[in-house]
């Protein structure tokens, strides 16, 4: 018998008592958003759980989108920038950086030389201060958010931004690699106390965009 | 190279499992011993208290806390009663995504596979997710024997690894070690493993941290093979859920060629929907945060991102034992949180290694002697490793009763019965030590079921009270050095109430 029959029939022999007695519901009795917000409310909630994790937060509409982008990587000293495919150039088109595409062949080694990286986000959850990333358009691949130590990421308000995990879940594919970002980097492995920064970058800036 | 092969063999991590090298104390005896170490009860008690007002906060935040618990533990033992058909869904699912599926009955057998998975890369070396089934299984020292060096990349398990240490704790497993320990390990040993610790280190925890983050980046930046765990498996859609803080697990899940993902089987849950419950309950337990800073998900490689190949592990050692026990397979439905360590008043003075286990706490003193069976002293011992006082319950997110399976365990301990062990039901004989509390009960059962006898009892109990000494002797004198006998009324109560109908005395 393969291990895999093995564990199969002890699994079948471990649960025989449980035949024939009626089969448990699982109470879906809990709440689908902790609180009634307008859309405007829940964007404020995103910027405050985000603010409080120790993301950088700006707020700004399309036309401001350009020159804020520009300010905030000057401002880091940014002179290489990954962009990943699908994002507006638009966006972009104000910075005074060395644009790295996001390409299947790069190493580890070379994106760990890259200063900054952009992206947009799939969606932002407000009662978590969450980003979720898909890898779509825009996104680029997991490791481009991992490796350069300096990460912002756009998210357009308020349509990008649900209020709960409930709502997350019901509009997110399991399909697609998913990278869920709450804060930048941290650890509470030394006394139990929350430390900003150690593998991921350690500066978060979220840009809230009303478009 | 060969003696270059034979000094990592020495620096082999220790382990809990395996082969031990030596006979692990039982319970109460390593208890003595951390409760005498002034430094680590302080840390210990420095770190429990912390973690314990946050958590509180965190779980106050959502009104619906007692909902998403009943859910949670609800989703769990539908998983436990159906767990072949959500398996057989799962390896169907990942194998569609492109993923391998892997079966392991026990902890040799899943070091085996690892192994010769890792051999067919060529690699000689692994960084590792921290992962509580590959340290249940010994798989570093595994991987040591066949010489593969395993790094482990989150912070506290390189502390561990550093110090040639052993865990302490699910979450935190150097919460043992204060920030100056801390230091002293990484200026001392980070050289032997790799990039030294930065000159002049200090003991603030950021500095750690950054000397962490350089330490490991070369690990990262070049890895080939990643072994991982996994918080959650979703049947229906075959996806991996990995939650984290540091990022290193996002290094380790998306930079390698390669990653193998060793899993207890009762990981899985049915649907993409139910993680809305776990997402909620896990963060808030653990790190008394909303949402824990990095999550990943993953159904198979992803193309052009990430690992090529994916191999899952699905490991049972011992799982489907514990599942054949109507009151201890509760304990499976355990996300490792690790809150009942961070109230529980005997870990936070007896401390993790006492536990002699990967699991230690509460949650470990029944999971233990149900995955490994109660046949050792410090297995049998681990089910008395408690005050039954019932915090552990309070807090679990997903409400496993841990008093109640205590008190099953002593029982399975002290009376021995017919038990499943490895797949096959096998006749556990009473345990040594336990005869004079078994001939102690068999006497009152004989007794109570007479009325005239208990009667009689009573009587001579009572008339006899002034010579009652306040230690028991013989076998009694254990269980009575740590407490008072209870004082005996001047008469029975069916005599009292006989004489005064209750008007008083």
């Amino acid at each position: 018998m393969s291990s895999r029959e093995t564990i199969l029939a002890r699994v079948r022999a471990a649960t025989r008592d449980a035949a024939g007695t009626p089969e448990p519901a699982v109470p879906r009795d809990y709440l689908r958003v902790h609180g009634d917000r307008s859309p405007a409310e829940s964007v404020d909630l995103l910027a405050e759980n985000l603010a409080d994790y120790r993301a950088l937060v700006h707020r700004t509409d399309t036309g401001g989108l350009p020159g804020l982008l520009a300010r905030l990587f000057a401002e880091r000293g940014t002179r290489t920038l990954l962009v990943p495919d699908g994002l507006p150039p638009a966006w972009t088109a104000a910075v005074d950086a060395d644009r790295v595409p996001d390409r299947a062949a790069s190493t580890a080694r070379e994106l760990d030389a890259v200063d900054s990286v952009l992206t947009g986000c799939a969606l932002a959850v407000a009662e978590t201060g969450t980003l979720v990333l898909d890898a779509g358009p825009g996104q680029g691949r997991r490791r481009i958010t991992l490796i350069p130590d300096h990460h912002v990421c756009v998210v357009r308000v308020p349509e990008q931004v649900v209020d709960s995990l409930p709502q997350a879940m019901e509009r997110l594919d399991p399909a697609r690699p998913l990278t869920w970002i709450s804060g930048p980097s941290a650890t509470s492995d030394i006394e139990l106390d929350r430390v900003e920064g150690v593998h991921g970058p350690r500066t978060l800036e979220v840009v809230l965009a009303t478009v | 190279m060969t003696g270059a092969r034979e000094g990592e063999r020495a620096r082999a991590p220790r382990t809990f499992l395996g082969m031990p090298r030596t006979r692990p104390a039982a319970f109460p005896q390593a208890a003595v011993a951390a409760t005498e170490d002034a430094t680590l009860r302080g840390n210990l008690t420095h770190a429990t208290h912390t973690i314990r007002g946050k958590r509180a906060a965190a779980v106050a935040e959502l009104p619906d806390w007692d909902r998403l618990r009943a859910a949670g533990a609800a989703i769990k033992d539908d998983t436990l009663r159906h767990l072949d058909r959500y398996l057989e869904q799962l390896e169907a699912a990942v194998t569609a995504a492109g993923g391998h599926v892997h079966w392991a009955v026990d902890a040799a057998e899943a070091n085996a596979i690892v192994t010769r998975l890792v051999r067919e890369t060529g690699a000689d070396e692994v960084v590792k997710v921290k992962s509580m089934a590959t340290q249940e299984i010994g798989l570093n020292e595994a991987l040591a024997e066949a010489g593969i060096r395993a790094y482990e990349t989150d912070l506290a398990e390189l502390i561990v690894q550093l110090g040639d240490d052993l865990p302490s704790h699910i979450l935190v497993p150097a919460i043992h070690k204060n920030r100056g320990e801390i230091r002293d390990i990484f200026r001392d040993r980070m050289a032997d493993w790799g990039r030294p610790a930065p000159a002049g280190l200090g003991d603030r925890p950021a500095e750690l941290a950054e000397a962490a983050r350089l330490h490991l980046r070369e690990k990262f930046l070049g890895a080939k093979v990643a072994v991982s765990g996994a918080n959650f498996m979703v049947a229906e859609s075959g996806t991996m859920v990995v939650l984290e803080s540091e990022g290193n697990g996002r290094m380790c899940l998306t930079l390698p060629e390669t990653l193998i993902s060793v899993v207890g089987i009762e990981k899985v849950v049915p649907t993409w929907r139910d993680l809305e419950v776990f997402l909620q309950l896990l963060p808030r337990s653990s790190t008394a945060e909303r949402m824990n800073p990095y999550t990943s998900t993953w159904s198979g490689p992803a193309e052009d991102d990430g690992p090529r190949d994916f191999h899952l592990v699905l490991l049972d050692n011992g799982r489907t034992d514990t599942l054949s026990d109507q009151v201890g397979r509760q304990a499976l439905r355990c996300i490792r949180c690790s809150a009942c360590l961070n109230v529980c008043p005997v870990y936070e003075r007896a401390g993790g290694h006492a536990y002699g286990s990967a699991y230690p706490g509460p949650i470990g003193a029944i999971l233990t002697p149900q995955l490994r069976g109660t046949a050792s002293a410090l297995d049998a011992s681990l089910p008395y490793a408690s005050t039954l006082c019932g915090a552990c319950y309070e807090v679990c997110p997903v409400a496993i009763d841990i008093p109640e399976v205590l008190v099953h365990l002593r029982t399975r301990v002290a009376e021995g019965g017919t038990y499943t062990v490895r797949g096959t039901k096998a006749v556990i004989k009473p345990a040594k030590g336990h005869a004079a509390e078994r001939a102690a009960m068999r006497a009152a059962r004989w007794t109570m079921d007479r009325p005239r006898a208990y009667g009689a009892a009573l009587r001579a109990t009572t008339g006899t009270r002034r010579l009652h000494p306040r230690r028991l002797p013989g076998p009694g004198k254990a269980w009575s050095a740590t407490r008072d006998l209870p004082p005996v009324p001047q008469e029975p109560f069916r005599a009292w109430w006989r004489r005064t109908r209750g008007a008083g005395s």
